[in-house]
């Protein structure tokens, strides 16, 4: 039985192989270079760009990325651990943005923290709902039964007044953003709240998709069946992923609104958006938490780059339409280019020109060394 | 010089301009006055029919304001464009890339969602942002928007509006009693936002209003049309969007509805809304704050200095007086002469956001002042003050015959009294959520 065409590039851990890495097994005191990686970068994350970086690198770049990062990651766990594939997910977000817009309206008392988790909380109920059908479902079938989260949440929310305070014109802006007391409402503020959280979830999710949950869910991936036979629990680890995976978009969702936009509308949720971060997971590398980040940069702030580019280099010749069309073809190219190039993802792709910089590294440093010792022998 | 060569060395060109630029951004940079819109226009995309004819009427009243009179007063407006497709979040990241240039005017975004996501940083950047004929409703109160203009008409004032033209067709307000009007909504925060109002109107006058959901895109609409004939109203309000318009005329000519009893909102006005209905749309009726067609001095101006020279903006010259285009151009209009007022006060020179927020402030254009820019007919007038934002813009209304649009009303005034507790109550809950000191707006008028 085969699932999707998507997982099947992806042999389990060969995306991440520092996961598996004997040093890391076996938690020794010596950071393995991943570590020390991701070190450095929160390291510049948390401490040098809040002092250098401009509002428009918060606002436009970093915080939108933060927010589909986290929702690629949501994905990753539900399609690229676990096989399961989902076209609802810009609806899980929906649902967290709205839930913790109500709960600091109509809960004012809650500390904001809390309010991120029951929206993250009642995200996963709606996942776990809408996730029923995997038990019977795979593949495009459950994809396309996910649909119906897609479609069915974006309704509610347009039929319903309730959910945006009956707000006229039915677009809500979010209160600011304070927590314990420290209004997070500048640009750095929004950034480093959203840097957190996503920080936070993210050691999680390496946690998580690192125990035994984690090994079960790429069983079942690779093969329910066998997975079956060998007495994993099938049915409830569906359902498990698509509860953690609703819950890290309902999240995702939250940062959108209240980090990012600052306004919550039905429409920014609709299928465009779950597509977008569909790609965001296959680009960036299933089964992989770097992919996530890989794609999301690749899907944020690539355009971006694109446009200015454009912009700059021919903005005087051609009115915007016309660069932005030339921008899409020149991107949808890119993408298959890039995927041509390492079908894995970016993150697979990453770790190949990784493995061959080291290599000639290594290589030249063992040159130089050898020069370097006969010339002392000399 | 061979070809490659040359090109490379133009991409070499370009990056060095690009980094001066970018370094130019330090206040060395002494140049002749000049105020600043950034456009985020869309040209791409659903609602690129809307954006195209919208910012190309923009463009082109700035560049005659340029060719004609050398800019306001001798200053020179500059733009750029940064497309948004209509997205919000495209919306945003052009508002913070083009915001960094100096002598930012005034943001027009045309779209709402854009416009909810700006309302923050617009109040902390002192800028003037433009939702005309759009945008959220309770930004009316500017003793709470401060730097938020709906200029001409909000929804609210729309739907007050078109019931005052059909009360004018039949005689007048009291002959509404026992009327049935049924409102055709679009499926979409922007189509609910009316029904309390039409609630309130059938209340007033005593009709009965039936407000029927067309859901999203409405490319369906035999069941509605059906149920339409059957309770057999006296008028259809169509407050439609993009591709559910034309479907609404199609199907009201194939259950036998007449479509001179159909009446389009703002967002169901345009050529485009009637023109893929063919023969449906004849007689079809809309509200719109700006008259069609180029018969306007300002537009004949336009038409000779800017597109005589080359420089208009709409690729197809026969789109020229459009509704879309002629409501571009009376943005410019507004926009243009809240900078020309702004400069009386302030002088003759580049001003800062907020001292052209107080030129939209007093913006107070009557009828004789847009007859000297060229503009009678085109639209009424306007009458901004601190407490009103939305300036008192009279509506008119225009028929199909097939071909072109013809004004057959009269400039309309909307019920403003009735709608302003409404305004008032969300506005001042606005403010409480947010912190906001209501302004005095009486003190403030009395002192300036």
């Amino acid at each position: 039985m085969t699932d999707l065409a998507l997982d099947k590039p992806v042999p389990p851990n060969a995306a991440e192989p520092n996961r598996t890495a004997p040093a890391a097994r076996r938690g020794t005191v010596r950071p393995s270079p991943t570590a020390l990686g991701v070190g450095l970068l929160l390291a510049v994350a948390f401490g040098l760009l809040p002092l250098v970086g401009s509002e428009y690198l918060f606002d436009a770049i970093l915080t939108p990325f933060l927010a589909l990062a986290l929702a690629g990651l949501g994905l990753n766990i539900l399609t690229g651990y676990a096989g399961q594939v989902s076209l609802g997910s810009a609806a899980f977000m929906a649902v967290g943005a709205y839930a913790a817009f109500n709960l600091s309206l109509r809960l004012p008392g809650l500390p904001f923290v809390v309010d991120i988790l029951l929206a993250g909380l009642v995200a996963a109920a709606v996942g776990l709902v809408f996730g029923l059908p995997s038990l019977r479902l795979r593949g495009f079938y459950l994809a396309v039964s996910t649909l119906a989260a897609q479609f069915f949440v974006q309704w509610v929310f347009n039929k319903v007044g309730w959910f945006s305070n009956n707000s006229p014109s039915g677009i809500v802006t979010v209160p600011p953003l304070s927590v314990a007391g420290l209004a997070l409402d500048g640009s750095v503020g929004r950034y480093l709240f959203a840097l957190s959280v996503v920080s936070v979830v993210t050691l999680v999710v390496w946690r998580l998709v690192d125990s035994p949950t984690g090994r079960a869910l790429a069983a079942l991936r690779d093969h329910e069946t066998a997975a079956r036979v060998i007495g994993l629990p099938v049915l409830r680890l569906k359902l498990l992923a698509f509860a953690v995976s609703s819950f890290i978009i309902g999240v995702a969702g939250v940062l959108w609104a209240f980090a990012y936009l600052r306004t919550v509308e039905p429409a920014g949720f609709n299928l465009d958006r779950s597509f977008q971060i569909l790609f965001i997971v296959i680009i960036g590398g299933l089964a992989s938490l770097r992919g996530a980040f890989l794609g999301a940069a690749l899907i944020v702030v690539f355009p971006l780059a694109l446009a200015r580019l454009g912009e700059t280099l021919l903005g005087g010749l051609f009115d915007s339409g016309v660069l932005e069309m030339s921008q899409r073809i020149v991107l949808g190219l890119l993408i298959i280019a890039f995927l041509i190039a390492e079908p894995a993802g970016l993150s697979a792709l990453l770790d190949r020109l990784w493995r061959r910089v080291a290599g000639r590294l290594a290589a030249l440093c063992s040159a130089l060394c050898s020069r370097f010792a006969s010339n002392r022998s000399a | 010089m061979s070809r490659p060569l040359t090109l490379a060395l133009s991409a070499k060109a370009a990056l060095v301009g690009a980094l001066l630029a970018g370094a130019s951004f330090l206040p060395t940079a002494a140049h002749a006055d000049e105020q600043y819109f950034p456009l985020q226009s869309y040209r791409v995309g659903p609602y690129a029919a809307g954006g195209t004819g919208f910012f190309g009427g923009f463009i082109d009243y700035l560049n005659l304001i340029n060719t004609r009179d050398g800019g306001v007063n001798g200053v020179k407006l500059t733009w750029d464009e940064c497309e948004t497709q209509y997205e919000v979040e495209r919306g945003v990241e052009c508002y913070k890339r083009q915001k960094s240039k100096t002598g930012v005017a005034a943001w027009n975004p045309l779209s709402v969602g854009i416009a909810y996501a700006m309302i923050d940083d617009i109040a902390r950047d002192k800028v003037p942002l433009i939702t005309v004929n759009h945008g959220r409703t309770d930004s009316t109160d500017g003793r709470v928007f401060k730097h938020v203009f709906p200029l001409l008409l909000n929804p609210y004032s729309e739907s007050s509006g078109i019931v005052n033209y059909i009360a004018a067709r039949e005689g007048g307000l009291d002959k509404l009693k026992g009327k049935k009007i049924a409102v055709l909504y679009h499926g979409s925060p922007y189509g609910k936002e009316t029904i309390p109002i039409y609630q309130l109107l059938a209340e007033k006058y005593g009709f009965t209003a039936e407000q029927i959901e067309v859901p999203h895109p409405g490319n369906e609409q035999q069941s509605q049309w059906l149920s339409i004939r059957r309770s057999k109203p006296d008028y259809v309000v169509l407050r439609g969007w993009g591709v559910m318009n034309p479907v609404a005329l199609k199907t009201a000519q194939k259950v036998g509805f007449p479509a001179d009893r159909i009446i389009g909102n703002v967002w169901s006005n345009s050529e485009e809304d009637v023109i893929p209905a063919g023969d449906a749309a004849k007689g079809y009726t809309a509200i719109t704050t700006q008259a069609s067609g180029a018969d306007y001095p300002v537009l004949q101006e336009i038409v000779k200095t800017v597109y005589g020279a080359g420089k208009g903006n709409l690729d197809d010259k026969k789109r020229v007086g459009s509704v879309y285009h002629n409501l571009g151009i009376v943005n410019g209009i507004l926009n243009v002469e809240a900078v020309r007022i702004a400069q009386e006060k302030f002088g003759k020179r580049t001003l800062t956001g907020d001292e052209v927020r107080w030129g939209f402030e007093h913006l107070r254009l009557d009828p004789k002042r847009v007859e000297a820019l060229g503009a009678k007919g085109l639209f009424h007038s306007i009458n901004v003050t601190v407490a009103n934002h939305e300036g008192e813009g009279r509506v008119t209304f225009q028929q199909w015959d097939g071909a072109k649009w013809k004004v057959v009303s009269d400039w309309i005034a909307p019920d403003w009294a009735l709608l302003r507790p409404i305004i008032e109550k969300s506005s001042l809950a606005y403010a409480a959520q947010h912190g906001i000191t209501v302004r005095d707006s009486a003190a403030e008028d009395a002192t300036n």
